[in-house]
């Protein structure tokens, strides 16, 4: 089995049958091979680097003539050790690496890390109210984004373009605001245990609520395109197909679980981060399917929409109040934040951390620098 | 914490820039929690006690520590008690199979641990499971929760955590020949280098001189 004759095209006998090794040659010999062979059974390996598969997956596919009969998944491809790494790390430099566990929701795994960070130190209740009412507003527009991501690149996916331009336009406008807010569109690092990295810029509220006014507009073109549409309607109505009782033993959650009628929704019925003080409405469908995973997706926009703007309420007269826990040994003293003119701390505030104040100097010193040594 | 856990580089003393010189871990061994648990954490002990008699002698440890509560469970036990949580106390989910490694916990030194979260109730509860090294074998639930398939596949590639009855226990992140179990304490960070298609790279901590 040594000798090829086209090392691009080739094939080779195994205890499991021919294998053919195809990199975009020659397609007719290989369907003429293929059609000699008794049996239909057809294994394809697919990816890791193909293009219809997101990410980097790999899925080996058992096909009998067109119908996949079996699949299974290599998902390993874009696994980093976050948590070996954070073994050697102190906590607040782990933020660092959750922002990037998934580069869709870096909001919520911040959040969702350092709410365990601070219920092990036991400072759940000390975080300040205005880091809670500005992490539940950047998660809120984190869903947005990531919704606008999985509608766009869905329709993509389906061979409607026109959607993901749109979404990807939504998208844009939230990213503005997350870098407005923490200097980052994406892998902010922003929510830190205590509370988050910096305060507002000044003008933020009124920028929030224009983007609100904007998005809520703009999302109509989405709807208009999707919701109803018979050709979207026909390639997600009946797909995918999972209910109740194969997501609960499956352990799914989120809009899939949704999609089966059960309005298990964490901010409701286990609220954090002060979720039970905001007004809105759990969005769930009874299709068990891919269009009513979209449908909610779609409904669960405007629900963000109207917590940012409970949000925005709510920040008005938290002017000035902090944003992290008064603990100089878990907030850091020096209050390192982009001045408005985005150009980072003052001379006079890196004078007074480096001159005037010894405290927070040794706090610094201990906190970020003595970690390194 | 072991003696073999060292910065990233396997730098000793000041060249370490892991981020790692300073930190001193202490171990937290919490005894058994004593009744009343607080919360519905005492319901849920009530109705797993009803409804399983060999409650005293499955459950090695109670533990209720910053509101959540966690049932140390005896690994020929587990499959038993986890059944009756699914279908009497309607734990209907398992959110995931996490493994620690206590290498200082002397026949006691791996870890599983399960989330339960029951729908119908709006609870969580977490069973433990710790199996000694040098037989790191615990029974698996993929027949109680469906889910548990990755999550047990995970922890066995993390750990080494030998799930029994598991349908098809192989690695999920790391490749098919990857050597050891990386989450392991004693297994150290960085220090292998990277080939592909007969090139290596060497590690970091042969690139530079951090030492």
């Amino acid at each position: 089995m040594s000798t090829y004759a086209d090392p691009y095209a080739s094939s080779r006998e195994t205890t499991e049958g021919t294998v053919f090794s195809v990199t975009g040659g020659d397609w007719d010999s290989l369907v003429t091979e293929i059609g000699q062979a008794k049996e239909e059974r057809v294994v394809v390996n697919m990816g890791p680097q193909h293009p219809s598969t997101h990410g980097v997956l790999r899925l080996v596919l058992e096909l009998e003539g067109e119908t996949v009969t079996e699949v299974r998944c290599g998902i390993g491809y874009l696994h980093t050790g976050i948590e070996k790494n954070i073994e050697f790390r102190n906590w607040t430099q782990a933020t660092t690496f959750v922002t990037r566990m998934d580069y869709l929701a870096p909001l919520f795994n911040e959040a969702a890390y350092c709410l365990g960070v601070e219920k092990l130190l036991g400072i759940t209740n000390d975080v300040p109210e205005k880091a809670n009412v500005i992490r539940v507003m950047m998660m809120e527009f984190n869903r947005i984004s990531s919704h606008m991501v999985a509608l766009g690149t869905g329709a993509l996916e389906l061979g409607a373009l026109s959607p993901m331009i749109f979404c990807f336009r939504e998208r844009e406008k939230v990213l503005d605001i997350f870098e407005f807010i923490s200097g980052l569109r994406m892998n902010m690092a922003y929510i830190r245990p205590g509370g988050v990295a910096q305060d507002l810029p000044v003008g933020a509220v009124d920028k929030i609520l224009a983007t609100v006014k904007d998005l809520r507009h703009s999302f109509k073109d989405n709807e208009k395109l999707l919701v109803g549409n018979s050709i979207w309607m026909k390639r997600t109505e009946g797909i995918g197909y999972l209910d109740l009782a194969g997501a609960t033993t499956l352990g799914v959650t989120g809009p899939v679980i949704r999609a089966t009628g059960l309005p298990l929704d964490l901010r409701k019925i286990q609220p954090y981060s002060g979720y039970e003080n905001y007004k809105f409405d759990v969005v769930t469908a009874d299709t068990c399917d891919v269009y009513g995973r979209f449908l909610i997706r779609i409904n669960e926009l405007e629900q963000s929409l109207r917590i940012i703007e409970q949000c925005a309420e709510k920040l008005k007269s938290l002017e000035g109040a902090p944003v992290m826990v008064a603990d100089k040994k878990i907030a850091w003293p020096a209050q390192l934040a982009i001045g408005a003119d985005g150009m980072g701390n003052s001379l006079n505030h890196i004078r007074e951390i480096m001159g005037t104040s010894m405290e927070s100097l040794i706090h610094h010193f201990k906190l970020v620098h003595q970690w390194n040594l | 914490m072991t003696e073999n856990q060292q910065g990233m580089f396997g730098a000793q003393g000041t060249g370490d820039t892991s981020g790692y010189g300073g930190l001193v871990r202490s171990q937290a061994n919490a005894g058994s929690a004593q009744r009343p648990f607080g919360g519905y954490f005492d319901q849920v002990a009530d109705d797993l006690e009803r409804a399983y008699p060999d409650f005293a002698d499955a459950i090695e440890r109670v533990v209720v520590d910053r509101g959540e509560l966690t049932l140390h469970i005896k690994r020929e036990r587990l499959v038993e008690v986890a059944l009756i949580l699914r279908d009497k106390l309607k734990f209907e989910m398992s959110m995931g199979v996490s493994g620690v490694h206590y290498p200082e916990d002397t026949n006691r030194e791996l870890h599983a641990v399960y989330h339960l979260l029951s729908v119908t109730n709006n609870q969580r509860i977490r069973l433990e499971v710790s199996v000694p090294d040098v037989d790191p074998h615990i029974p698996s639930l993929v027949e109680v929760w469906a889910g548990s398939n990755w999550n047990e596949r995970e922890t066995f590639d993390m750990f080494g955590i030998i799930f029994d009855g598991h349908p098809g226990l192989t690695r999920i992140l790391m490749p098919d020949d990857w050597q050891g179990h990386p989450q392991r304490k004693d297994y150290a960070l960085g220090g292998i280098g990277v080939e592909y298609k007969g090139a290596v790279t060497p590690p970091p901590s042969d690139r530079r001189t951090y030492k």
